[in-house]
């Protein structure tokens, strides 16, 4: 009776997870799994001999100068891009929750950036910075547009934020508008009541009733940001000189240009720490607000 | 007095409105510049858009020269049905199999049940790239499974799997009835009926969500599809956009049409089902 049993669960979980058991295994966790193997191997990607060579690779990721200034270039980018996606999206979500005419329009209109992939994102945006800006600048003197910004290092960096904050802040927006929406009304009508202006509303009680749209929003923008890649390869290409190497960008190129693939695979183990601690670190100094509030 | 007070405080919020009006279309304006610039130049000459690219039209008129060469030179077709093939069959299996093994995480109480959701749960945060290099590793150099459509789809329904586990399960848990299901079970429905029949189509909402996400992410999907497709044959619209940028980067009126071409179809999608679009992605992230 009990071998019955054990049977028919046996099979019940085979016939409902078992596919996606399947799948998830092939692809997640058995690569995952290897992949930290294979940062104790010298492997090449071509041979098929692999030696183990115990922590020389992470002693190597440690030693690569190219990687940590990759890192320390990516955390610049998510640090600035993470500020200003939020405010310039919480700006946006407060004037199209005020009852405007339109504003649905205005909300599809300022998302529109996410439905297209940072290759040709990456790529509209080249021709606006390296002809248009130009030109512009050519048309008006302002320093600032005179020379393409994808030639000179830090524009290049501020290209990059500036492509992301555009392209994020149109999805962010559509989440802190459904956040707006979220205030029970009954609360702002109590406030109005007790003689709550307008600024004393939205400071006193919708920010802090919005503290969950605000993590929510934090921990998208700082993941996504933090695994850029298809944007950084099609808008600056790393360039120029190098310079604008994100950290991702910089493990797919010592994997498969340099035929590192320990040391590659180290890094993108060392690359996926990083992004875990900040994440779990955003989450829990938000949940601690949240409870504040 | 107070009559006139409230009179003034209309005014005011009408000023204040139309004020809010202006910037925030002045701001869309901003944000639309680039499509703007795009489409405008791919009417034009190669000489003139590098001459004056902001002029709206070419002194010799408009041409659509450039959209006959990049939909050739593109192999635009080719490439938007290996896109299509791609996502239809990876988004139909992930919504499949996420669902049955979703229906049978929440309900069933089994050590092994529980154990497997809290694995796909955290296995959530791995980012993609960390998987990368092993993924080709296995596949590519050991079992060479690589130029096959059919392995690209095989591994977006592994890394489909997490997010769309996670979303159904979270629906079923709050908001599918086990008195329905066990009704079915006494008019004498086997498993998978109870399931095809009773539980799929009460998670139709859940569904769409899933869709438009998986579909977003599928279309434009561009580092692993680089991976694993290395033949022209295979290319998705991603890939051919890249390798005709590379291939065509001073010919910048064929470039401007491609990049257009390559919008197009999500755009004329988006203007359909804008409402649908929009509430999946919301109720995507907040579920996430």
């Amino acid at each position: 009776m009990k071998k019955k049993l054990m049977a028919d669960k046996v099979k019940s979980y085979l016939m409902f997870a078992g596919p996606a058991i399947f799948f998830f295994f092939a692809i997640v966790i058995i690569p995952f799994i290897y992949g930290v193997y294979l940062t104790f191997t010298n492997w090449d990607g071509i041979s098929a001999k692999k030696e183990l060579i115990g922590f020389a690779n992470f002693l190597a990721v440690f030693q690569d100068k190219d990687f940590w200034s990759a890192l320390m270039l990516t955390l610049a980018y998510v640090a600035i891009s993470t500020v200003a996606v939020q405010v310039i999206a919480f700006l946006l979500a407060y004037l199209l929750t005020s009852g405007l005419k339109g504003q649905n329009f205005f909300r599809a209109g300022f998302f529109t950036p996410n439905l297209i992939g940072g290759i040709v994102l990456g790529f509209i945006w080249q021709f606006v910075f390296s002809k248009a800006f130009t030109a512009f600048g050519g048309m008006t003197s302002i320093p600032l547009f005179e020379s393409s910004w994808l030639s000179d290092p830090l524009k290049a960096f501020f290209a990059l934020v500036l492509v992301t904050v555009w392209q994020y802040s149109g999805y962010m927006m559509l989440i802190y508008v459904a956040g707006f929406v979220g205030v029970p009304k009954d609360l702002i009508e109590a406030a109005s009541i007790d003689g709550c202006t307008n600024t004393q509303r939205t400071r006193h009680i919708v920010i802090p009733m919005m503290s969950q749209s605000f993590s929510i929003c934090t921990f998208l923008t700082l993941t996504r940001c933090f695994m850029v890649y298809d944007l950084n390869v099609s808008l600056t290409g790393g360039e120029p000189y190098g310079s604008t190497i994100m950290a991702a960008l910089h493990v797919y190129q010592k994997a498969f240009k340099s035929k590192k693939y320990g040391l590659g695979q180290a890094e993108a183990l060392v690359l996926f720490v990083v992004v875990a601690v900040v994440a779990v670190t955003q989450y829990y100094l938000s949940k601690r607000k949240e409870v504040e509030a | 007095m107070a009559k006139s007070k409230t009179v003034v405080g209309g005014a005011k919020t009408k000023v204040l409105n139309a004020v809010k009006l202006i910037v925030l279309s002045l701001v869309l304006l901003l944000y639309m510049v680039p499509f703007f610039l795009i489409l405008v130049n791919s009417f034009k000459r190669k000489i003139t858009i590098i001459k004056h690219p902001l002029m709206l039209i070419d002194p010799k008129g408009f041409s659509v020269e450039n959209y006959v060469s990049a939909f050739k030179e593109m192999n635009y077709l080719r490439a938007f049905g290996n896109s299509l093939i791609i996502t239809t069959v990876s988004v139909l299996f992930i919504v499949l199999f996420a669902s049955m093994a979703s229906y049978y995480m929440a309900r069933s109480k089994t050590i092994a049940s529980r154990l497997s959701f809290s694995l796909i749960v955290a296995a959530m945060v791995i980012p993609f790239q960390t998987i990368m290099i092993p993924l080709i590793s296995i596949y590519g150099n050991m079992f060479g499974m690589l130029n096959m459509r059919s392995t690209l789809i095989f591994m977006n329904i592994g890394f489909g799997m997490a997010l769309a586990i996670f979303i159904y399960y979270g629906f079923i848990r709050s908001g599918v009835p086990v008195s329905l299901e066990e009704a079915a079970i006494i008019d004498g429905c086997r498993p998978y009926q109870v399931f095809f029949k009773i539980v799929f189509p009460l998670l139709k909402p859940t569904t769409a969500t899933l869709i438009v996400l998986d579909v977003l992410w599928l279309w434009n999907d561009y580092l692993l599809p680089s991976l694993i497709l290395g033949k022209k044959a295979l290319y998705t619209l991603p890939l051919s956009t890249y390798t005709f940028y590379g291939t065509y980067s001073n010919d910048l009126g064929k470039i401007m049409a491609g990049l257009v071409l390559t919008i197009l179809p999500v755009i004329a999608i988006y203007l359909l089902l804008q409402k649908q679009i929009i509430s999946g992605v919301v109720a995507g992230a907040v579920k996430s």
